[in-house]
């Protein structure tokens, strides 16, 4: 009997829970039916709300930190100096925890709950990717921060856009660097064959270096989430290589390197914008020394002086190129919005980005068709601890 | 050649750790039949324990290795006294989910703020790499370690499988539970010590791992889990020498595929061999056949 009771109160249990999930869907859908007039209710207000999609915490949180921190920065600038169109503006953060399952919640959340005006964000181009139809569906603008895969705005449509440059390039870049300035023809790659950033810029890689007249000589893919490397760099080690390209993120690229020690493998290792963190050089130690790899900017440069005093000033830590972007992602998409002369309207919002070619924060802003930014890069090299500036190379 | 020499090194070393983590998943299966996947979360522990001592407490590594695997077997025993010990006589998909319950429980205490954080830990480097170069093949002092510990511990289970008293109250209970208590042996104790041992070999492979690999997150322990599962069950589930070489033959598997099939594959290739294994041998390499009691 008393088993029977028990069965009695599960099985209540179990079916108040599925009535009450179902309720919760059904209310979700209502509220995806009336975001069409949700446009109305947002012109009444007095502040201008900006959501942020940032990897604040899980694989790469000190980029998280570092675009955070960047924005925070310009917001409060931007506020300071009386706001966009008199309005000041609201920052909302949201983290995706960098995985491309968590990125899509979070950008619906920002829309649908938080009804801001346009989402800045993200990092890893698969969250960018996953976020894209989501931010086109309900006509609000997105500017990606860190997200350099092609696809994000191929694919995204009319209303994404982005601060960074994109994989092709750095990816032929990076092979233009290694062809003509490192001066080596034998290189080997590995890549995370999980990652739509380590694929789309490896591949532009190869095709580059090839052209060139330079050879693949080893092609590691390895899966996201391994620690083990030393069997692709024991192949690496006999494949004559002179040259390591590792595009993925820094808590790989430390491991990677770490390894390539462990196994005695002399070689020169080059990477990409990924690397960008302070964390390359915990995880990597003295084993990340001497790398270069493609970047978005270089702190040292003089141009950034400004904007390094008062970074260091606000947080009492130095900038990554991260914090950069996300800086100029805001003054980006102030300027538009001052340009069309509304916070709300997205439609006008856009058409003002694609005329936009003025100063957003650091440096000058104009977008392609695409919505990527005409843009150089700039190779940095690791040299005791600290990423030194070494060359500046022009797009195209 | 040289080059598959020096696979087959990486290979080992790679399933040294298995091989630790195997064991215990093998030694609970053996005793109370439960495959407990929590398993592969002490081990991420052990990791996390192992930062804390090297960080916190500024242990050197043997006793990094010691506060990791004690703080392993106070765990590993308490989630057996809260979580399994009521369940003990419940069916065993009750038992089994209570199991992936702790899981997600443990991964995600790790998470808050209050202990590690979700953010991705450095393991500090206890001592400094070196490396040894015999011929062409080139050893360091990482993975010397990690495959010595592995020995070593082998060696001192199995001694206490095979001639203590404790042993063999272990392996009365795990033959027959029931007859084992008849005979005066207290088996809720035994199997508190079998749960004690094998988190702490899984404790024991977290430091290791810490030491190989420097980047602690709270997920990390679902992949080394999952391939210590299928070494445990390779080598035949129950069974602890079986564990070990399952754990080796899965680190060569996984290395050998890497490299002369396809390095996309070889987690792919890694799982299959528990189908495999499932369909020609279900017992495992060691496994004796036994009839199921009706």
């Amino acid at each position: 009997m008393k088993k029977n009771l028990r069965r009695v109160v599960a099985t209540v249990g179990a079916m108040a829970l599925c009535a009450s999930c179902f309720a919760g869907c059904s209310e979700e859908s209502a509220v995806e039916t009336s975001t069409t007039s949700d446009a109305a209710v947002a012109e009444e207000s007095d502040t201008v709300s900006m959501g942020f999609v940032l990897p604040l915490t899980g694989s790469v949180p000190n980029i998280g930190a570092a675009m955070q921190n960047g924005a925070q920065l310009a917001i409060d600038e931007i506020n300071a100096a009386g706001g966009v169109l008199g309005k000041q503006i609201e920052p909302i953060f949201e983290d995706d925890e960098n995985k491309p399952a968590t990125a899509p919640n979070a950008i619906t959340k920002l829309i649908e709950q938080n009804k801001v005006d346009v989402v800045l964000g993200t990092y890893a181009s698969s969250c960018s990717m996953a976020m894209t139809s989501i931010a086109a569906d309900s006509e609000t603008l997105m500017i990606s921060i860190g997200s350099t895969n092609s696809k994000v705005t191929e694919e995204g449509g009319d209303y994404i856009f982005r601060a960074c440059f994109i994989d092709p390039l750095q990816g032929s870049v990076g092979a233009q660097f290694a062809y003509e300035d490192m001066g080596v023809t034998k290189v080997a790659m590995l890549y995370d064959v999980g990652k739509d950033y380590c694929v789309g810029i490896s591949s532009t890689f190869s095709e580059t270096f090839t052209s060139l007249g330079g050879e693949i000589v080893y092609e590691g893919k390895y899966n996201t989430g391994d620690t083990d490397f030393k069997s692709y760099l024991t192949e690496i080690k006999n494949s004559g290589a002179e040259v390591l390209y590792v595009p993925d993120d820094y808590d790989v690229v430390g491991l990677v390197a770490k390894q390539v020690k462990e196994i005695g493998l002399e070689i020169e290792m080059l990477g990409s914008d990924s690397w960008s963190s302070p964390d390359l050089i915990s995880i990597g130690g003295d084993a990340v020394e001497g790398s270069y790899f493609t970047d978005h900017v270089s702190i040292k440069s003089d141009a950034l002086a400004g904007f390094v005093d008062a970074y260091t000033t606000a947080f009492g830590e130095d900038p990554s190129s991260f914090s950069v972007l996300a800086y100029d992602a805001v003054y980006i998409a102030a300027a538009a919005m001052t340009n069309a002369g509304t916070s709300t309207d997205d439609a006008a919002i856009v058409a003002a980005m694609n005329e936009l070619d003025e100063v957003c924060g650091t440096t000058n802003y104009k977008f392609d068709e695409l919505g990527d930014p005409i843009k150089n890069v700039i190779i940095n090299q690791v040299v005791d601890g600290a990423f030194e500036f070494v060359t500046e190379i022009a797009a195209g | 050649m040289e080059t598959l020499l020096q696979q087959i090194i990486n290979g080992i070393c790679q399933g040294s750790v298995y091989a630790l983590i195997a064991i215990g998943y093998t030694m609970v299966y053996g005793i109370i039949k439960l495959i407990n996947f929590a398993h592969c979360d002490i081990y991420m522990i052990g990791a996390y324990a192992g930062y804390f001592a090297v960080c916190t407490l500024r242990f050197g590594f043997t006793g990094t290795l010691l506060f990791a695997m004690a703080a392993c077997a106070v765990l590993g025993v308490t989630i057996e006294r809260i979580a399994y010990k009521p369940l003990r006589n419940s069916p065993k998909v009750t038992l089994f989910i209570t199991t992936m319950g702790v899981e997600l429980l443990l991964q995600n205490l790790i998470k808050t703020d209050f202990l590690a954080g979700p953010n991705t830990l450095a393991f500090p480097e206890i001592f400094a790499l070196e490396t040894y170069k015999f011929g062409d093949v080139i050893i360091s002092n990482y993975q010397i370690i990690s495959v010595l510990t592995t020995i070593v511990l082998s060696i001192l289970l199995q001694l206490l499988v095979k001639k203590t008293k404790v042993g063999r109250a272990m392996r009365a209970t795990s033959f027959d539970r029931d007859a084992a208590a008849l005979m005066g042996i207290n088996t809720n104790k035994v199997i508190s010590i079998t749960f004690a041992i094998g988190s702490a070999l899984a404790g024991t492979a977290g430091v290791i791992v810490g030491l190989l690999y420097p980047k602690l997150t709270p997920a990390m322990g679902v992949m080394p889990g999952l391939k210590s599962f299928v070494a445990a069950v390779l080598g035949g589930i129950g069974v602890i020498p079986g564990a070990m070489v399952g754990g080796v033959l899965m680190g060569l598997i996984e290395t050998l595929s890497k490299v002369y099939i396809s390095s996309g594959f070889s987690d792919a290739i890694s799982f299959s061999v528990l189908i495999i294994i499932l369909l020609v041998k279900p017992t495992g390499l060691f496994g004796k056949n036994t009839r199921e009691k009706v």
